[in-house]
Protein backbone atom coordinates (compact mmCIF):
# COMPACT_ATOMS: atom_id res chain seq x y z
CA UNK A 1 0.00 0.00 0.00
CA UNK A 2 2.69 2.47 0.98
CA UNK A 3 4.65 1.60 -2.17
CA UNK A 4 1.70 2.53 -4.32
CA UNK A 5 1.16 5.73 -2.39
CA UNK A 6 4.83 6.71 -2.48
CA UNK A 7 5.18 5.97 -6.19
CA UNK A 8 2.01 7.86 -7.08
CA UNK A 9 3.09 10.80 -4.95
CA UNK A 10 6.60 10.83 -6.41
CA UNK A 11 5.35 10.75 -9.95
CA UNK A 12 2.74 13.39 -9.15
CA UNK A 13 5.39 15.61 -7.59
CA UNK A 14 7.74 15.11 -10.50
CA UNK A 15 4.91 16.00 -12.88
CA UNK A 16 4.06 19.05 -10.79
CA UNK A 17 7.67 20.24 -10.80
CA UNK A 18 7.97 19.80 -14.55
CA UNK A 19 4.63 21.48 -15.03
CA UNK A 20 5.69 24.46 -12.95
CA UNK A 21 8.99 24.72 -14.80
CA UNK A 22 7.14 24.56 -18.11
CA UNK A 23 4.56 27.13 -17.13
CA UNK A 24 7.34 29.45 -15.97
CA UNK A 25 9.22 28.81 -19.19
CA UNK A 26 6.04 29.44 -21.16
CA UNK A 27 5.85 32.91 -19.69
CA UNK A 28 9.56 33.59 -19.77
CA UNK A 29 10.03 32.45 -23.37
CA UNK A 30 6.72 33.60 -24.74
CA UNK A 31 7.14 35.10 -28.17
CA UNK A 32 4.69 37.89 -28.85
CA UNK A 33 3.02 37.01 -32.13
CA UNK A 34 1.72 40.00 -34.01
CA UNK A 35 -1.98 39.26 -34.43
CA UNK A 36 -2.01 41.28 -37.61
CA UNK A 37 -0.03 38.50 -39.34
CA UNK A 38 -2.98 36.14 -38.89
CA UNK A 39 -5.43 38.75 -40.14
CA UNK A 40 -3.34 39.62 -43.20
CA UNK A 41 -2.87 35.93 -43.92
CA UNK A 42 -6.65 35.49 -44.03
CA UNK A 43 -6.97 38.14 -46.77
CA UNK A 44 -4.49 36.53 -49.15
CA UNK A 45 -5.16 34.29 -52.10
CA UNK A 46 -3.97 31.25 -50.20
CA UNK A 47 -2.52 29.47 -53.21
CA UNK A 48 1.10 29.68 -51.98
CA UNK A 49 1.90 30.58 -55.58
CA UNK A 50 5.03 32.57 -54.72
CA UNK A 51 4.23 35.31 -57.23
CA UNK A 52 4.96 37.91 -54.53
CA UNK A 53 8.54 36.69 -54.15
CA UNK A 54 8.15 35.52 -50.54
CA UNK A 55 8.15 31.92 -49.33
CA UNK A 56 4.44 31.21 -49.41
CA UNK A 57 1.49 33.16 -48.05
CA UNK A 58 2.77 33.02 -44.44
CA UNK A 59 6.07 34.55 -45.49
CA UNK A 60 4.29 37.33 -47.35
CA UNK A 61 1.95 38.07 -44.44
CA UNK A 62 4.91 38.33 -42.04
CA UNK A 63 6.73 40.61 -44.49
CA UNK A 64 3.71 42.88 -44.87
CA UNK A 65 3.42 43.32 -41.11
CA UNK A 66 7.14 44.06 -40.88
CA UNK A 67 6.69 46.63 -43.62
CA UNK A 68 8.97 44.83 -46.02
CA UNK A 69 6.28 44.03 -48.55
CA UNK A 70 3.70 46.29 -50.17
CA UNK A 71 0.09 45.75 -49.10
CA UNK A 72 -0.91 45.18 -52.71
CA UNK A 73 1.90 42.67 -53.32
CA UNK A 74 -0.43 39.67 -53.45
CA UNK A 75 -1.72 39.38 -56.99
CA UNK A 76 -4.23 36.59 -56.23
CA UNK A 77 -5.83 38.64 -53.42
CA UNK A 78 -6.63 41.33 -55.95
CA UNK A 79 -7.84 44.83 -55.30
CA UNK A 80 -10.34 43.89 -52.62
CA UNK A 81 -7.69 41.88 -50.75
CA UNK A 82 -5.22 44.76 -50.93
CA UNK A 83 -7.85 47.09 -49.48
CA UNK A 84 -8.55 44.75 -46.58
CA UNK A 85 -4.84 44.36 -45.85
CA UNK A 86 -4.39 48.11 -46.02
CA UNK A 87 -7.19 48.51 -43.46
CA UNK A 88 -5.46 46.08 -41.10
CA UNK A 89 -2.15 47.84 -41.53
CA UNK A 90 -3.73 51.29 -41.28
CA UNK A 91 -2.42 52.57 -44.58
CA UNK A 92 -4.13 53.43 -47.82
CA UNK A 93 -3.69 50.88 -50.56
CA UNK A 94 -2.25 51.99 -53.83
CA UNK A 95 -3.98 49.43 -55.90
CA UNK A 96 -2.07 48.56 -58.99
CA UNK A 97 -3.71 47.97 -62.29
CA UNK A 98 -5.72 44.76 -62.36
CA UNK A 99 -3.91 42.31 -64.59
CA UNK A 100 -5.31 39.17 -66.16
CA UNK A 101 -3.66 36.36 -68.06
CA UNK A 102 -4.43 36.46 -71.78
CA UNK A 103 -3.93 33.72 -74.31
CA UNK A 104 -2.07 35.06 -77.32
CA UNK A 105 -3.32 32.44 -79.75
CA UNK A 106 -6.55 31.69 -81.53
CA UNK A 107 -5.39 28.47 -83.12
CA UNK A 108 -8.24 26.21 -82.05
CA UNK A 109 -9.05 23.04 -83.94
CA UNK A 110 -10.03 23.91 -87.50
CA UNK A 111 -8.35 27.33 -87.35
CA UNK A 112 -4.72 26.26 -86.98
CA UNK A 113 -3.62 23.38 -89.19
CA UNK A 114 -2.56 20.18 -87.55
CA UNK A 115 0.79 18.59 -88.16
CA UNK A 116 -0.13 15.15 -86.86
CA UNK A 117 -2.66 13.49 -84.62
CA UNK A 118 -1.24 13.47 -81.13
CA UNK A 119 -2.45 10.65 -78.94
CA UNK A 120 0.24 10.59 -76.27
CA UNK A 121 0.55 11.76 -72.68
CA UNK A 122 -1.67 14.77 -72.12
CA UNK A 123 0.97 17.38 -71.52
CA UNK A 124 1.88 20.40 -73.62
CA UNK A 125 5.47 20.08 -72.44
CA UNK A 126 5.71 16.55 -73.81
CA UNK A 127 3.80 17.21 -77.03
CA UNK A 128 5.78 20.35 -77.83
CA UNK A 129 8.97 18.27 -77.87
CA UNK A 130 7.69 15.82 -80.48
CA UNK A 131 8.44 16.99 -84.02
CA UNK A 132 7.60 20.60 -83.17
CA UNK A 133 4.22 19.92 -81.62
CA UNK A 134 0.89 18.63 -82.96
CA UNK A 135 -0.02 21.94 -84.63
CA UNK A 136 1.90 23.24 -87.60
CA UNK A 137 2.37 26.66 -86.04
CA UNK A 138 5.36 26.56 -83.72
CA UNK A 139 4.03 29.53 -81.71
CA UNK A 140 0.57 28.16 -81.07
CA UNK A 141 -1.21 27.03 -77.95
CA UNK A 142 -0.85 23.24 -77.84
CA UNK A 143 -4.11 22.83 -76.02
CA UNK A 144 -3.30 19.94 -73.70
CA UNK A 145 -3.80 21.94 -70.53
CA UNK A 146 -0.48 22.40 -68.72
CA UNK A 147 -1.75 25.85 -67.76
CA UNK A 148 -5.06 24.45 -66.55
CA UNK A 149 -3.26 21.97 -64.32
CA UNK A 150 -1.22 24.79 -62.74
CA UNK A 151 -4.12 27.19 -62.20
CA UNK A 152 -5.03 27.22 -58.51
CA UNK A 153 -8.22 29.18 -59.11
CA UNK A 154 -9.93 27.10 -61.79
CA UNK A 155 -9.89 30.01 -64.21
CA UNK A 156 -8.63 28.05 -67.20
CA UNK A 157 -10.62 25.71 -69.39
CA UNK A 158 -9.70 23.87 -72.54
CA UNK A 159 -12.08 24.49 -75.39
CA UNK A 160 -11.63 23.10 -78.85
CA UNK A 161 -7.87 22.62 -78.51
CA UNK A 162 -7.21 26.03 -76.99
CA UNK A 163 -7.02 27.28 -73.45
CA UNK A 164 -9.56 29.89 -72.45
CA UNK A 165 -9.05 32.01 -69.35
CA UNK A 166 -11.98 33.38 -67.40
CA UNK A 167 -10.91 36.92 -66.59
CA UNK A 168 -13.20 37.15 -63.58
CA UNK A 169 -11.64 34.11 -61.96
CA UNK A 170 -8.05 34.93 -63.00
CA UNK A 171 -5.96 36.34 -60.14
CA UNK A 172 -2.89 37.07 -62.25
CA UNK A 173 -0.55 34.92 -60.18
CA UNK A 174 1.42 34.03 -63.29
CA UNK A 175 1.58 30.27 -62.72
CA UNK A 176 0.10 29.56 -66.17
CA UNK A 177 2.63 31.89 -67.79
CA UNK A 178 5.40 29.81 -66.23
CA UNK A 179 3.71 26.51 -67.07
CA UNK A 180 3.21 27.16 -70.80
CA UNK A 181 6.10 25.68 -72.79
CA UNK A 182 5.30 27.96 -75.71
CA UNK A 183 5.01 31.24 -73.81
CA UNK A 184 1.55 31.79 -75.26
CA UNK A 185 0.07 33.28 -72.09
CA UNK A 186 0.89 36.79 -70.99
CA UNK A 187 -0.27 39.03 -68.15
CA UNK A 188 -1.95 42.13 -69.56
CA UNK A 189 -4.05 44.88 -67.98
CA UNK A 190 -7.69 43.91 -67.79
CA UNK A 191 -8.85 47.20 -69.28
CA UNK A 192 -6.94 46.54 -72.49
CA UNK A 193 -9.69 45.10 -74.61
CA UNK A 194 -7.93 44.84 -77.96
CA UNK A 195 -5.21 42.24 -78.12
CA UNK A 196 -3.11 40.84 -80.93
CA UNK A 197 -3.71 37.16 -80.33
CA UNK A 198 -0.78 35.84 -82.29
CA UNK A 199 2.96 35.70 -81.81
CA UNK A 200 3.93 34.08 -85.10
CA UNK A 201 7.16 35.72 -86.23
CA UNK A 202 7.43 33.80 -89.50
CA UNK A 203 6.98 35.68 -92.77
CA UNK A 204 3.39 36.40 -93.75
CA UNK A 205 3.04 33.57 -96.27
CA UNK A 206 4.31 30.93 -93.85
CA UNK A 207 2.24 32.27 -90.98
CA UNK A 208 -0.96 32.38 -92.97
CA UNK A 209 -0.36 28.88 -94.34
CA UNK A 210 -0.53 27.32 -90.87
CA UNK A 211 -3.32 29.37 -89.27
CA UNK A 212 -6.33 31.34 -90.42
CA UNK A 213 -5.96 33.87 -87.63
CA UNK A 214 -2.20 34.41 -87.85
CA UNK A 215 -0.80 37.91 -87.62
CA UNK A 216 1.08 38.52 -90.84
CA UNK A 217 2.73 41.72 -89.75
CA UNK A 218 1.08 43.70 -92.58
CA UNK A 219 0.94 46.87 -90.52
CA UNK A 220 -2.61 47.80 -91.47
CA UNK A 221 -3.53 48.13 -87.81
CA UNK A 222 -0.53 50.38 -87.22
CA UNK A 223 -1.60 52.69 -90.05
CA UNK A 224 -5.14 52.91 -88.72
CA UNK A 225 -4.27 53.34 -85.06
CA UNK A 226 -5.22 56.81 -83.89
CA UNK A 227 -3.14 56.61 -80.72
CA UNK A 228 0.10 55.29 -82.26
CA UNK A 229 -0.04 52.42 -79.83
CA UNK A 230 0.87 49.68 -82.29
CA UNK A 231 4.32 48.53 -83.30
CA UNK A 232 5.14 45.78 -85.77
CA UNK A 233 8.30 43.89 -84.85
CA UNK A 234 9.57 40.41 -85.70
CA UNK A 235 6.69 39.90 -88.10
CA UNK A 236 3.80 40.46 -85.71
CA UNK A 237 2.00 43.45 -84.24
CA UNK A 238 2.01 44.54 -80.59
CA UNK A 239 -0.34 46.93 -78.86
CA UNK A 240 1.12 49.09 -76.12
CA UNK A 241 -1.42 48.90 -73.27
CA UNK A 242 -0.23 52.28 -71.94
CA UNK A 243 -1.15 54.07 -75.15
CA UNK A 244 -4.15 52.04 -76.30
CA UNK A 245 -7.38 54.04 -76.06
CA UNK A 246 -9.58 51.08 -76.91
CA UNK A 247 -11.13 52.52 -80.07
CA UNK A 248 -11.14 49.14 -81.77
CA UNK A 249 -10.13 50.33 -85.24
CA UNK A 250 -7.27 47.83 -85.36
CA UNK A 251 -9.60 44.89 -84.77
CA UNK A 252 -11.94 46.00 -87.52
CA UNK A 253 -9.24 46.41 -90.15
CA UNK A 254 -7.20 43.28 -89.36
CA UNK A 255 -7.43 41.09 -92.47
CA UNK A 256 -6.83 37.83 -90.63
CA UNK A 257 -8.80 38.69 -87.48
CA UNK A 258 -5.66 38.25 -85.41
CA UNK A 259 -6.71 41.23 -83.31
CA UNK A 260 -9.79 40.70 -81.19
CA UNK A 261 -11.40 42.38 -78.30
CA UNK A 262 -11.37 40.10 -75.33
CA UNK A 263 -15.14 39.70 -75.39
CA UNK A 264 -15.47 38.34 -78.89
CA UNK A 265 -12.55 36.02 -78.26
CA UNK A 266 -14.41 34.27 -75.50
CA UNK A 267 -17.53 34.09 -77.65
CA UNK A 268 -15.59 32.48 -80.49
CA UNK A 269 -14.28 29.79 -78.24
CA UNK B 1 41.14 9.05 -21.89
CA UNK B 2 41.52 6.25 -24.42
CA UNK B 3 38.57 4.56 -22.77
CA UNK B 4 36.44 7.65 -23.32
CA UNK B 5 37.47 7.88 -26.96
CA UNK B 6 36.67 4.23 -27.56
CA UNK B 7 33.34 4.71 -25.82
CA UNK B 8 32.43 7.59 -28.11
CA UNK B 9 33.37 5.64 -31.24
CA UNK B 10 31.39 2.64 -30.07
CA UNK B 11 28.35 4.85 -29.44
CA UNK B 12 28.48 6.29 -32.94
CA UNK B 13 29.39 3.23 -34.95
CA UNK B 14 29.42 -0.18 -33.30
CA UNK B 15 26.48 0.38 -30.98
CA UNK B 16 24.64 2.58 -33.45
CA UNK B 17 21.12 3.14 -32.16
CA UNK B 18 19.47 2.31 -35.44
CA UNK B 19 21.69 -0.28 -37.01
CA UNK B 20 22.65 -2.39 -34.04
CA UNK B 21 20.06 -1.58 -31.36
CA UNK B 22 17.15 -1.04 -33.80
CA UNK B 23 15.80 1.89 -31.81
CA UNK B 24 14.29 4.95 -33.42
CA UNK B 25 13.37 3.17 -36.63
CA UNK B 26 10.17 5.18 -37.03
CA UNK B 27 11.75 8.57 -37.72
CA UNK B 28 14.60 6.78 -39.47
CA UNK B 29 12.13 5.62 -42.13
CA UNK B 30 9.65 8.44 -41.80
CA UNK B 31 11.81 11.52 -42.30
CA UNK B 32 14.63 10.23 -44.46
CA UNK B 33 13.19 11.37 -47.77
CA UNK B 34 15.41 14.40 -48.06
CA UNK B 35 18.93 14.91 -46.72
CA UNK B 36 18.09 18.40 -45.51
CA UNK B 37 15.20 17.39 -43.28
CA UNK B 38 17.06 14.26 -42.18
CA UNK B 39 19.96 16.36 -40.91
CA UNK B 40 17.54 18.66 -39.06
CA UNK B 41 15.89 15.67 -37.46
CA UNK B 42 19.25 14.15 -36.54
CA UNK B 43 20.45 17.33 -34.89
CA UNK B 44 17.21 17.69 -32.96
CA UNK B 45 17.42 14.09 -31.75
CA UNK B 46 21.07 14.50 -30.72
CA UNK B 47 20.19 17.59 -28.76
CA UNK B 48 17.27 16.01 -26.96
CA UNK B 49 19.10 12.74 -26.30
CA UNK B 50 21.99 14.57 -24.65
CA UNK B 51 19.72 16.58 -22.40
CA UNK B 52 17.49 13.59 -21.69
CA UNK B 53 20.44 11.46 -20.52
CA UNK B 54 21.51 14.24 -18.18
CA UNK B 55 18.10 14.80 -16.62
CA UNK B 56 17.05 11.15 -16.46
CA UNK B 57 20.35 10.42 -14.68
CA UNK B 58 19.53 13.03 -12.08
CA UNK B 59 15.94 11.85 -11.70
CA UNK B 60 16.94 8.20 -11.45
CA UNK B 61 19.86 8.55 -9.07
CA UNK B 62 18.52 11.31 -6.84
CA UNK B 63 14.79 10.62 -6.82
CA UNK B 64 13.90 7.08 -7.85
CA UNK B 65 16.83 5.19 -6.26
CA UNK B 66 16.66 6.78 -2.78
CA UNK B 67 12.92 6.04 -2.69
CA UNK B 68 13.60 2.53 -4.12
CA UNK B 69 11.16 3.18 -6.93
CA UNK B 70 13.43 2.01 -9.74
CA UNK B 71 10.56 -0.07 -11.17
CA UNK B 72 8.97 3.24 -12.18
CA UNK B 73 11.86 4.26 -14.39
CA UNK B 74 10.02 3.86 -17.71
CA UNK B 75 7.05 6.03 -16.81
CA UNK B 76 9.22 8.59 -15.06
CA UNK B 77 11.54 8.80 -18.06
CA UNK B 78 8.63 9.32 -20.44
CA UNK B 79 7.44 12.15 -18.23
CA UNK B 80 10.92 13.68 -18.22
CA UNK B 81 11.33 13.40 -21.98
CA UNK B 82 7.92 14.85 -22.78
CA UNK B 83 8.49 17.83 -20.51
CA UNK B 84 12.01 18.28 -21.81
CA UNK B 85 10.96 18.33 -25.46
CA UNK B 86 8.28 20.85 -24.65
CA UNK B 87 10.80 23.00 -22.83
CA UNK B 88 13.32 22.79 -25.65
CA UNK B 89 10.62 23.78 -28.12
CA UNK B 90 9.69 26.86 -26.11
CA UNK B 91 13.32 27.80 -25.65
CA UNK B 92 14.15 27.44 -29.34
CA UNK B 93 11.10 29.44 -30.37
CA UNK B 94 12.41 32.32 -28.31
CA UNK B 95 16.15 31.96 -28.78
CA UNK B 96 16.44 30.86 -32.38
CA UNK B 97 13.28 31.17 -34.48
CA UNK B 98 15.17 30.12 -37.61
CA UNK B 99 16.28 26.82 -36.05
CA UNK B 100 12.77 26.40 -34.64
CA UNK B 101 11.15 26.70 -38.05
CA UNK B 102 13.86 24.50 -39.61
CA UNK B 103 13.12 21.69 -37.15
CA UNK B 104 9.40 22.30 -37.47
CA UNK B 105 7.24 19.29 -36.69
CA UNK B 106 10.22 17.02 -35.94
CA UNK B 107 10.82 18.56 -32.57
CA UNK B 108 7.51 17.50 -30.97
CA UNK B 109 7.80 14.16 -32.78
CA UNK B 110 10.91 13.35 -30.78
CA UNK B 111 8.73 12.87 -27.71
CA UNK B 112 7.71 9.53 -29.14
CA UNK B 113 11.15 8.59 -30.45
CA UNK B 114 12.14 5.36 -28.73
CA UNK B 115 15.84 6.11 -29.19
CA UNK B 116 15.48 8.82 -26.55
CA UNK B 117 13.76 6.55 -24.08
CA UNK B 118 16.23 3.84 -25.10
CA UNK B 119 19.27 5.89 -24.20
CA UNK B 120 17.83 6.71 -20.80
CA UNK B 121 17.06 3.06 -20.06
CA UNK B 122 20.41 1.84 -21.38
CA UNK B 123 22.25 4.31 -19.17
CA UNK B 124 20.52 2.86 -16.15
CA UNK B 125 20.91 -0.77 -17.21
CA UNK B 126 24.63 -0.36 -17.89
CA UNK B 127 25.26 1.59 -14.67
CA UNK B 128 26.93 4.47 -16.49
CA UNK B 129 28.09 7.41 -14.41
CA UNK B 130 26.99 10.96 -15.24
CA UNK B 131 29.79 11.62 -17.76
CA UNK B 132 29.27 8.36 -19.58
CA UNK B 133 25.50 8.83 -19.59
CA UNK B 134 25.73 12.24 -21.22
CA UNK B 135 28.36 11.01 -23.69
CA UNK B 136 26.17 8.02 -24.53
CA UNK B 137 23.27 10.37 -25.25
CA UNK B 138 25.31 12.83 -27.26
CA UNK B 139 27.25 10.35 -29.37
CA UNK B 140 24.32 8.00 -29.69
CA UNK B 141 22.48 10.97 -31.18
CA UNK B 142 25.38 11.63 -33.53
CA UNK B 143 25.18 7.99 -34.58
CA UNK B 144 21.48 8.50 -35.28
CA UNK B 145 22.33 11.62 -37.29
CA UNK B 146 24.90 9.66 -39.28
CA UNK B 147 22.51 6.81 -39.98
CA UNK B 148 19.55 8.96 -41.01
CA UNK B 149 21.72 11.18 -43.21
CA UNK B 150 23.22 8.16 -44.99
CA UNK B 151 19.78 6.68 -45.46
CA UNK B 152 18.40 9.96 -46.83
CA UNK B 153 21.29 10.17 -49.30
CA UNK B 154 20.58 6.66 -50.55
CA UNK B 155 16.85 7.30 -50.75
CA UNK B 156 17.33 10.52 -52.73
CA UNK B 157 19.21 8.47 -55.30
CA UNK B 158 16.60 5.72 -55.24
CA UNK B 159 14.00 8.34 -56.24
CA UNK B 160 15.54 8.70 -59.67
CA UNK B 161 16.56 5.12 -60.32
CA UNK B 162 14.67 2.33 -62.01
CA UNK B 163 13.03 0.15 -59.39
CA UNK B 164 10.63 -2.72 -60.08
CA UNK B 165 7.05 -1.61 -59.47
CA UNK B 166 6.47 -3.93 -56.51
CA UNK B 167 9.60 -2.67 -54.73
CA UNK B 168 8.90 1.06 -55.05
CA UNK B 169 8.58 3.16 -51.92
CA UNK B 170 8.77 1.44 -48.57
CA UNK B 171 9.84 -2.07 -49.65
CA UNK B 172 13.07 -0.82 -51.18
CA UNK B 173 13.62 1.49 -48.18
CA UNK B 174 13.32 -1.42 -45.77
CA UNK B 175 15.70 -3.52 -47.85
CA UNK B 176 18.12 -0.60 -47.93
CA UNK B 177 17.91 -0.21 -44.16
CA UNK B 178 18.59 -3.92 -43.73
CA UNK B 179 21.61 -3.81 -46.00
CA UNK B 180 22.95 -0.77 -44.17
CA UNK B 181 22.53 -2.53 -40.84
CA UNK B 182 24.49 -5.48 -42.21
CA UNK B 183 27.23 -3.15 -43.39
CA UNK B 184 27.42 -1.62 -39.91
CA UNK B 185 27.79 -5.10 -38.43
CA UNK B 186 31.22 -5.08 -40.06
CA UNK B 187 32.32 -2.60 -37.39
CA UNK B 188 31.50 -5.07 -34.63
CA UNK B 189 35.06 -6.09 -33.78
CA UNK B 190 36.25 -2.47 -33.73
CA UNK B 191 35.60 -1.81 -30.04
CA UNK B 192 35.43 -4.53 -27.49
Amino acid sequence: MTVILVSALTLGLLGLIFGLVLSYAGKKFSVPVDERIEKVRACLGGANCGACGFPGCDGFAAAVVKGEAPVNGCAPAGESGAKKIAEIMGVTAETGERMVARVLCQGSAGIAKERYLYDGYKSCMVASGIAGGPKQCRFSCIGLGDCMAHCAFGAIQMKNGLCVIDEDLCRACGECVKACPRGVIKLLPQRQKHIVRCRNSDVAREARKVCMHACMGCGLCKKNCSAEAITVENGFARIDPEKCIGCGKCASVCPSKAITDSLTHDQIS
Amino acid sequence: MLNLLLFMVSCVITNNFIFSRFLGCCPFLGVSNKVETAVSMGIAVTFVMTLASLITYIVYHFVLLPLSLSFMQTIAFILVIAALVQFVEMFLKKASPSLYSALGIYLPLITTNCAVLGVATLNVNNDYNLLYSVLNGCFGGIGFLLAITLMAGVRERLESSKIPECMKGFPISLVTAGLMAMAFMGFNGLVK
